[in-house]
Parts: structure tokens; C-alpha cells; sequence
């Protein structure tokens, strides 16, 4: 390229008025480094927008993939244990003893016929333990003839 | 639009965010930082990225304006005040050029410029955006693209040229 036209590139670069491809131009003619001495400054300034190019950003980029909490599913599970809790409340009521006055005539007869059979086994176990008691009396007598303690 | 699909649209213009934000932020690691956080952003709009008709100029002016933020809160402004004897870390860009000590005095001189020129130095004269881009990315009119383009170069150049005489007398 040919002096003058570079002059008249420069000139145009100044105003900033150039075109990328005249630019173009001016930047292979200055880093060719076969420059006129009076348009030296013009081959630094290109050869630093040169290298600066060059610089690259060499650290790794990281993207934490973000951990959005579905609140949805949680309100779903929440309820889902809330109905299930109340079905085993439920269910356990209805185990729950009721008073006699509730129960049909069949329930109530076979309950008095467990409480005769109880109160039977308990007046018998009574009479066992009347004859222990007597055996106790037996028992502080000797201790009081033979004195072992 | 999975993660992959994500990456294909966003990481060809990751280093462009990068670039773009060390140039307003200056030190490395704060743009490191800008970049991760716009890209993170960006993957939290991604249902949102597919309406826009262009994500790069979308993503530069949100790396504009988050850079923009960094600079006005208080935590950056004190750390411009570290950043103020920063130096560069990593040499190995420079080293690659002839003109090691010249080609940094550019760097230099850029820092030096207001914020919105820095910015359009950097899109268009690094990056190569066309100023339709550069004016959506800006949000400003051609005109004044153009004239705040014009300022930042020939201040450069002015600048560089005292620095060159100053050296010869």
C-alpha cells in the first residue's frame, strides 16, 4: 500500500471515520513493521491493540446449577401424611373401649359373663392367700420358740 | 437450552467480556471475578438469552454496566487505590512484542483516558465491533460514538508523541 494512501487512512482513522476494512488495511500495514518514521506512535498503539487480543481468559467457569426446593411437592407430601395420620387416629378410636351403655344386648351379656368368670377367679385367689396368711401366723410362733433371728 | 447449548452460544465471546472488563477494572483478578459473575448471571437469565436477537452486544453492555457499578461502589474504590502501584502479572503478553517498554506506555495511556472512551477504544479498536454494535453496546448515538473514538485516538497519539520527544531531547 502505498504511502499516501496510508496517510490519508490514518487521517480518516483519527476522525475516527475509517471503516473496519480500512482498518483492516491500516492494521496490516503497521504491523507489517516496515513503517515511515513519522507515523511510528500509529505502530505501537495497533501493536498493542494487537496483543491485547491475544489475552484470553484462561479460568474455568462454573455454573452452579442452582437447587430450586419444589415447595409443591413438599405441600403434597405434607398432606399426604396428614390424611394417613388421621385415618390411623381413625382406625385407633374405633379399637378404643366403649361404656356398657353403648353396647348391644349380646355384647353386654357376653361382658357379664366375663366379670362373673373374673370375679370367681378372684375370690378364689383370696381364699389361697387367707391360707398363706395362716401359715405366716405359724410361721411367727416357731420363730418366737426357736428364736432364729 | 441445556448447559452446552448455553456454552456454544456464550463462550465465544467469554474473552471479549474478560478483555472489556479488565480494561474498565484494570487488575486481573477483579475482571476474573467480573467475568465469572456475568457469565453466572447469564446462565440464570438463559430461558431469557434466546429473545435477544444479539447475546454478545446483550453481554457486553452488561459487562459495561456491571463494571461500571463495581467502579462507583465503595469497595472498588478502594481497591483502585491498591490497583494505583498495580503491575502487570503477567509479562508474557508483552514479551512477544519488540517494543516492550513502548507498546505498555500505550496501555498506560489508555488507563489515563475517561471511562467511556477506554470502553469504545477498547470495542472497537481491540475487539473490531462495527459501530452499530458499539453504539447498542454504549447505548449512545453514532455521532457521539464517533467523536469520543476520535478523542481517545488522538490523544494517544498526542501523548505518545510528547512521551517520544521527551525522550529524545
Amino acid at each position: 500500500m502505498e504511502l499516501a494512501n496510508i496517510e490519508k487512512l490514518v487521517a480518516k482513522y483519527e476522525n475516527a471515520e475509517t471503516t473496519l476494512k480500512e482498518e483492516g488495511i491500516l492494521r496490516e500495514y503497521f504491523l507489517s513493521g516496515n513503517v515511515a518514521p513519522h507515523l511510528e506512535e500509529y505502530q505501537l498503539m495497533f501493536t498493542y491493540f494487537h496483543t491485547s487480543q491475544g489475552e484470553t481468559y484462561n479460568k474455568t467457569l462454573e455454573f452452579k446449577t442452582q437447587k430450586k426446593r419444589n415447595y409443591k411437592w413438599l405441600s403434597v407430601a405434607a398432606s399426604v401424611v396428614l390424611l394417613f395420620s388421621v385415618y390411623l387416629g381413625y382406625e385407633e378410636q374405633q379399637d378404643a373401649p366403649r361404656p356398657i351403655s353403648e353396647m348391644t344386648i349380646e355384647e353386654q351379656f357376653h361382658y357379664e359373663q366375663a366379670r362373673e368368670a373374673l370375679a370367681m377367679l378372684s375370690g378364689s385367689l383370696n381364699k389361697g392367700s387367707e391360707a398363706v396368711s395362716n401359715l405366716k401366723a405359724y410361721e411367727n410362733s416357731v420363730n418366737k420358740i426357736f428364736k432364729t433371728k | 437450552m441445556n448447559q452446552s447449548d448455553f456454552l456454544k452460544v456464550v463462550l465465544p465471546f467469554k474473552d471479549k467480556v474478560f478483555r472489556l472488563a479488565k480494561r474498565l477494572l484494570v487488575s486481573t483478578e477483579e475482571a476474573e471475578d467480573a467475568t465469572q459473575e456475568l457469565f453466572f448471571k447469564l446462565w440464570r437469565n438463559k430461558e431469557k438469552l434466546a429473545e435477544y436477537k444479539n447475546v454478545e452486544a446483550f453481554a457486553m453492555t452488561m459487562t459495561k454496566n456491571y463494571c461500571y457499578d463495581r467502579l462507583k461502589s465503595k469497595q472498588a474504590s478502594n481497591l483502585t487505590l491498591v490497583h494505583s502501584n498495580y503491575k502487570e502479572k503477567d509479562t508474557s503478553l508483552d514479551k512477544k512484542v519488540e517494543y516492550q517498554d513502548t507498546v505498555s506506555q500505550v496501555h498506560k495511556l489508555i488507563e489515563k483516558l475517561p471511562e467511556q472512551q477506554k470502553l469504545i477504544i477498547q470495542l472497537r479498536d481491540v475487539e473490531q465491533y462495527d459501530f452499530d454494535e458499539i453504539c447498542k453496546m454504549m447505548d449512545m448515538k453514532p455521532t457521539a460514538v464517533r467523536v469520543a473514538l476520535s478523542r481517545a485516538r488522538k490523544t494517544i497519539r498526542q501523548e505518545l508523541i510528547k512521551q517520544h520527544n521527551y525522550g529524545v531531547s
